[in-house]
């Protein structure tokens, strides 16, 4: 081989031939234009498609709103509930060593596995009218099945692990040597947790918040088992979609529809400002001299 | 030591088992309240069996699909620059972020036969909406980012070194991504591939819709058990849940095993 030859390939010896990288770059983007952004548009488009002013008016119905509200109450109970718990879980499972801590983590991802469909029967299993504490709680006039609290309640199921997982990885990679100086320097628990520990998980902590946001808004099989599907009672936003579907309102449910994916692309928004964000600071600490004089 | 352990490892285990293990746990107690003859009764009848042929056929298919199609669009993320490439990243998590009704009903009206795609495919003879293409559809559509986000990272941890001493030896670029690249991001490959699996067998919002729902045709596991929940038959619904828990029980633990594989192979590469 003559060394002109040579000096081609050693350029191109960890990357293909610029047709084949071609080739692939186009295959791919022509599979994610048909599977993410074709269905995606196709959401927007269906829901404007007799006008603006429908479009508003299907948003303005009566029961669209309670399904809004509910969903609206239904993330501001299940988000904050399930923080607590990522907060605690990631500070005891990242911070200590102890037996079974391997299975913990691994129960904590559980809710991901369930399908959401088995996620709702369950709870239907307890506090159904036939269900374990069903007739007690029938005796004392509450309602959990086919009511808002069995939505919220199945809601936290399928949200449980979201901002957990993303804590756990998190203040495991920071360690606890911030903290432990903090608590000899005379800091109460909560004075380290709240100025040494959050501020360093704080975009961990959106990011998770974000996720488990989402899906505690969107989520639809646990919730459809548990609610009842009563207008303007019991109908979350997904719920009221797939009502109005069902009933032919196309441009309706696409208009409630558009909301969710609305809140869908300023998740990922927020997702990808976290990551560009994270990725920079990841670099400056790399950039910094290997001894840091302190 | 940093105080809060018991506090905190208290109520973790508190929420836990509110929230999942008893519940959980129900489940189970309620199936012992079956019969063995009213179980096998409610999980083998032909409806149930064919609804998980349809399950597992539907949710291998896609899940392969997502692998080949996963591993090509991470590989171009990984290692190609393009124009909006940072839009089309930020883009993969879209099926995790877009509730899945919403999903169902957009899929369901982009393939029926006067939907942007659904149109030309008629002309062509071959319908999408409304039978088990629809179904695998959906499910490619859930789980794309499983395998994408699975296999990136491992990608871009990974050490040209090895590729440029293989093109030193000799080797073709098919042979080194044969026999150097592919053999170091199998796990994380199959992790991707078991959790997009994973996730179709259990999937609903999104399939409803577009599937049609003709019992022994088009009718997927979870709707199943909604239906005899409808019924008012807890026993058989149960009976059908605990099947696709069991399922998710191993798939969880394939799952687990996947990722230690790949951290070794990651470890030993370092």
């Amino acid at each position: 081989m003559s060394s002109p030859n040579q000096n081609m390939r050693s350029k191109a010896e960890t990357t293909e031939s610029p047709i084949v990288r071609l080739l692939l770059i186009g295959v791919a983007l022509v599979f994610l234009f048909l599977f993410l952004v074709l269905p995606l548009a196709t959401v927007f488009s269906e829901a404007l498609s007799k006008g603006f002013t429908t479009y508003l008016n299907a948003l303005g119905e009566p029961d669209a709103l309670s399904a809004i509200k509910l969903t609206l109450v239904t993330a501001v109970i299940a988000v904050p509930l399930n923080l607590i718990f990522g907060v605690a879980a990631a500070w005891c499972i990242a911070k200590y060593e102890f037996r079974g801590k391997s299975l913990l983590t691994t129960l904590i991802d559980l809710p991901f596995s369930v399908s959401p469909v088995v996620a709702g029967l369950i709870y239907v299993l307890i506090f159904g009218a036939q269900g374990w504490f069903g007739s007690w709680f029938e005796e004392h006039g509450i309602k959990i099945i086919f009511a808002i609290p069995g939505i919220i309640l199945a809601t936290i199921f399928v949200t449980f692990p979201f901002i957990a997982r993303e804590l756990i990885p998190l203040m495991q990679a920071q360690g606890s040597e911030e903290e432990q100086a903090a608590i000899v320097l005379g800091a109460s628990g909560w004075q380290t947790f709240r100025y040494v520990t959050l501020p360093n998980i704080k975009w961990g902590l959106i990011y998770g918040v974000i996720l488990c946001n989402a899906r505690a808004m969107g989520e639809f099989g646990a919730v459809s088992v548990v609610s009842g599907h009563i207008r303007g009672e019991t109908n979350t936003m997904p719920l009221q979609v797939e009502i109005l579907y069902n009933e032919y309102q196309s441009v309706a449910a696409f208009a409630v529809a558009s909301l969710l994916a609305l809140l869908a692309l300023v998740t990922l928004a927020i997702k990808s400002a976290f990551e560009w964000k994270h990725s920079r600071e990841m670099k400056k600490l790399a950039d910094l001299p290997p001894e840091r004089p302190y | 030591m940093l105080p809060g352990f018991k506090l905190t490892l208290g109520f973790t285990l508190f929420y836990l088992s509110l929230i999942v293990l008893i519940p959980l746990s129900a489940l189970i107690f309620k199936t012992f309240s079956i019969s063995w003859d009213q179980f096998i009764t409610a999980v083998t009848s032909e409806r149930v069996v064919a609804s998980y042929k349809l399950t597992f056929g539907a949710s291998l298919i896609a899940a392969l699909v997502n692998a080949v199609f996963g591993l090509l669009i991470a590989w171009v993320l990984v290692r190609y620059d393009f124009f909006g490439k940072k839009i089309i990243d930020a883009l993969i998590d879209l099926p995790f972020a877009l509730p899945t009704a919403v999903a169902g009903i957009s899929l369901t009206a982009l393939l029926t036969s006067n939907g942007w795609v659904g149109q030309y495919t008629e002309k062509l003879g071959v319908q999408l909406a409304f039978n088990p293409n629809g179904i695998v559809i959906a499910l490619i559509f859930i789980g794309l980012p499983f395998v994408v986000r699975t296999v990136q990272p491992v990608l871009e941890d990974a050490e040209k070194e090895l590729e440029e001493a293989a093109t030193c030896l000799g080797a073709t670029r098919i042979q080194t991504f044969t026999r150097v690249i592919f053999p170091s991001i199998a796990p994380a490959l199959l992790t991707g591939f078991a959790m997009a699996f994973a996730r179709a067998i259990g999937e609903y919002g999104s399939v409803i819709f577009i599937a049609g729902n003709m019992p022994l045709v088009s009718e997927i596991t979870p709707l199943i058990i909604i239906g005899k929940l409808e019924q008012f038959d807890y026993a058989g619904a149960t009976s059908v849940a605990v099947v696709l828990l069991a399922f998710s029980f191993m798939m969880l633990l394939t799952i687990n095993a996947l990722q230690t594989w790949q951290r070794k192979l990651t470890g030993a590469a370092l």
